[in-house]
């Protein structure tokens, strides 16, 4: 008996049972993996290159690095200059490389890196260039003749920090921090904005969420209760504003809901609301609110009503013929089983909520504006890395929120269809 | 048989669009459009060369992204001045020489008829178009509607809400224009923080009646709804609205702030020599003087306005509707492209910061 069982299985050609299997099942493995391959490159291509390459741009820039090698040079030989004074040679190597620039007509894209935290400063490297070949020695005094703006300390900590590739530049001032004449600190009152603004847009991306979650749950409820036929007509009411272009529905929340739109006119007509007293409910943060709810409902019903159409129905009713009051079968029966759909709706629609910025830019007036928005400023003005390096706060905190949620919840109890 | 005989033709037909030997890029929409109706087509029928023109939300960040990424599909482009010019600082765009873009039609060189500002080292200008302010005259009787820049921040003689573009660019200028600053010192005072807080604080006079755009075609139909009074808007989009669609809209060209349109062509593009031939020929007397007959913004060369010009409808004069028109020169500010280039992102996070607030 013993001897049988430690005895090797062997396949109908004599090849040991298990050793077949192994050939078999990797060969099925690789026929899996070159399905998916064709996935995997597009995924590589077009998600984690442009991302990396996103991340790349956000600390790195050689507009100043790649045409000023005589000042880099200086500065990595006297570290610790005095940048309320530098000396002459700092100067002629500034003017070396000005001239340089000039010749190879680089200046603008030297000018820009330095603008970027030291504003004005293209104007000022077009000007300096344009003289810098015919200039005599002493060159401080020639350069400060020509502007005394290159004597500001501030410029100086900003060339030190340019001529360098790689910078953190880009993240100090996405963090409203300003170059002054001793160097980074927190930034004037008037010209804070970036904080604020990523702070602002997960509040309101968080009230977006908890409003669609709070619309949501009873239509998803209805959708998976009701029979077929009916549902589906639902289903479609459902899809249809998904079907819609974003600009066509954000524009129809315009009309409806403007000053002389339908809504107050309506109200007006009824005699709730005098007519010089109609309600602003557009170009401000309620309009942002409502448009980018309505925009988004769709991406709570769905994972909702896919996690509520497979409860089964005896649950609910086992607890209530137990002696459960309606509350309490909800609160301890229902809801708990529809959590995965809670919480895939909620991550869906914060995420989404997070990046819009279309509908923030038409109906968002004074108060509706949100970091996508000068997120979309910078790339419209060619200043890719700063953009990058918002984008880039802007992803570690969504993968923060992430983790935590995984901690809390779980990102195995997700169901997104 | 069928379905391989449809996907063949769908591949060449997309093969010879792809082919085309001139590509314009531009701003698409009534704009594109007359670019289109004007030049593209014009000059694909003169020269028996082809020539599309595609549409872009901003062609200026799309050049830039083809040209980095080496892959340049276009080969003029139309983008606002600031962007030729810090589009050309950053190598991203191919020099034109001024001296080979042809004599206007009364023999002037071109240097000399194109107005001051209007050819840079990368780009030639294909029009100066303006933002202006408009307001609706069905709510105001004609003896007592807005005149000047100043009007526009006077609340009390002239209530209700205006429109103004979210943004710093133009805002703070016209700001300054309407506290009474003289157009040639604007750029001056603005270049000093007392003059920056100077523009904001006037704009804090209106600030609770302000309503915000940010696209074009939002001041016209905000006029339309009611929403505003007036607002500031680009002066085609007003002039569209007013004659196309009989809207009854007026435009105040006191305190205008002007600027060129340009024609661009970025480094390596697939036909550089066609793409030049192509700005000449757009940038000709009678180039500029037919896309001003499609849409009102003005020809940046002198000699385009030389006889009387007439709109596409045949009957509706041109002159008065352009920025260029002497009488609507009267107190009116060219855009400091040098100015913006250099300080655009610190007033735009100023801006941002105090609507904010």
């Amino acid at each position: 008996m013993t001897e049988a069982a430690t005895e090797l299985l062997t396949t109908a050609d004599g090849r040991p049972l298990k050793e077949a299997l192994a050939t078999a099942q990797s060969r099925a493995k690789r026929r899996a993996f070159l399905l998916v391959l064709p996935l995997l490159v597009f995924v590589l291509l077009t998600f984690l290159v442009p991302i990396g390459y996103m991340l790349k741009r956000s600390v790195e820039h050689d507009g100043f690095s790649r045409s000023s090698p005589t000042l880099t040079q200086w500065f990595k030989e006297n570290p610790e200059f005095d940048h309320m004074n530098p000396p002459e040679q700092a100067y002629a190597a500034l003017v070396t490389d000005l001239a340089e620039m000039q010749a190879t007509k680089n200046t603008g894209m030297a000018g820009t890196r330095i603008n970027y935290t030291v504003p004005g400063s293209i104007s000022l490297f077009k000007k300096g260039a344009r003289e810098a070949a015919a200039m005599q020695p002493p060159f401080k005094g020639a350069m400060l003749a020509l502007d005394p703006a290159w004597g500001a300390p501030e410029l100086w900590y900003a060339m030190e920090s340019a001529s360098s590739e790689l910078t953190t530049d880009f993240y100090k001032v996405a963090a409203d921090r300003k170059l002054t004449e001793t160097g980074w600190e927190r930034g004037d009152d008037k010209q804070r904005i970036y904080l604020y603004l990523f702070f602002k847009t997960f509040v309101v991306s968080a009230i977006i969420t908890v409003i669609c979650l709070l619309l949501a749950f009873p239509v998803a409820h209805l959708l998976a209760i009701l029979p077929m036929a009916k549902s589906s007509l639902l289903m479609i009411l459902v899809l249809l504003p998904f079907w819609t272009s974003l600009l066509v529905r954000t524009t129809a929340w315009i009309a409806l809901l403007q000053e002389q739109g339908i809504v107050n006119d309506a109200l007006v007509g009824l005699g709730i609301l005098a007519d010089d007293n109609r309600l602003t409910m557009m170009y401000n943060m309620t309009g942002t609110i409502v448009a980018m709810t309505h925009v988004l409902l769709p991406f709570m019903i769905l994972p909702l009503y896919s996690v509520m159409k497979v409860i089964p129905p005896s649950y609910a009713r086992a607890a209530r013929s137990l002696g459960a009051t309606s509350w309490t079968t909800f609160r301890r029966v229902y809801l708990p089983q529809t959590l995965p759909g809670i919480a895939a709706g909620s991550l869906l629609v914060f995420i989404l909520a997070v990046g819009y910025y279309i509908t923030p830019a038409l109906v968002g007036g004074a108060d509706g504006q949100l970091i996508s928005n000068l997120i979309s400023f910078h790339m419209t003005k060619s200043n890719w890395s700063m953009a990058a390096a918002l984008a880039a706060m802007l992803l570690a905190a969504i993968l923060a929120l992430y983790w935590i949620y995984d901690q809390l919840i779980g990102v195995d109890r997700l169901k997104l269809g | 048989m069928k379905k391989l005989l449809i996907l063949s033709t769908a591949l060449t037909s997309f093969a010879f669009t792809a082919n085309a030997d001139v590509t314009v890029m531009s701003w698409g929409g009534a704009y594109g459009e007359a670019q289109t109706e004007a030049h593209v087509k014009p000059w694909a029928a003169a020269t028996s060369n082809a020539a599309v023109m595609v549409d872009s939300d901003n062609p200026a960040p799309a050049l830039k992204a083809m040209v980095e990424a080496g892959n340049v599909t276009v080969d003029v482009a139309s983008v606002e001045y600031a962007d030729a010019i810090r589009l050309c600082d950053e190598g991203v765009l191919e020099p034109i020489d001024a001296a080979s873009l042809p004599a206007g039609n009364d023999g002037v060189v071109a240097t000399e008829d194109f107005l001051a500002g209007a050819i840079t080292e990368c780009g030639v200008s294909t029009d100066i178009w303006s933002n202006v302010y408009g307001y609706d005259t069905t709510k105001f009787a004609a003896d007592a509607a807005p005149k000047t820049a100043a009007d526009f921040f006077d609340l009390a003689k002239f209530p209700g809400k205006r429109g103004l573009k979210k943004g710093a660019k133009a805002v703070l200028e016209f700001a300054l224009l309407g506290d009474g600053v003289p157009p040639a010192e604007v750029y001056a005072v603005l270049s000093t923080p007392e003059g920056v807080d100077r523009a904001f604080a006037k704009l804090d006079s209106i600030k609770a009646d302000v309503v915000w755009w940010e696209a074009g075609a939002q001041p016209p139909q905000l006029l339309a709804d009611g929403e505003v009074v007036m607002s500031t808007a680009y002066n085609g989009r007003l002039f569209a609205a007013a004659i196309n669609e009989g809207k009854p809209f007026q435009i105040v060209w006191d305190g205008q702030i002007y600027e060129n349109e340009m024609y661009v062509v970025p480094k390596g593009a697939p036909n550089k020599d066609l793409a030049m031939d192509f700005i000449r020929y757009a940038t000709s007397t009678d180039g500029l003087r037919a896309q001003a007959q499609h849409i009102s913004y003005g020809p940046a060369r002198k000699s385009s306005m030389a006889t009387e010009l007439l709109f596409k409808d045949g009957k509706t004069v041109m002159a008065p509707h352009l920025p260029t028109a002497p009488e609507n020169l009267g107190n009116a500010l060219l855009t400091s492209a040098d100015f913006w280039v250099d300080k655009d992102a610190e007033l735009n996070e100023r801006f941002q910061a105090w609507l904010a607030q």
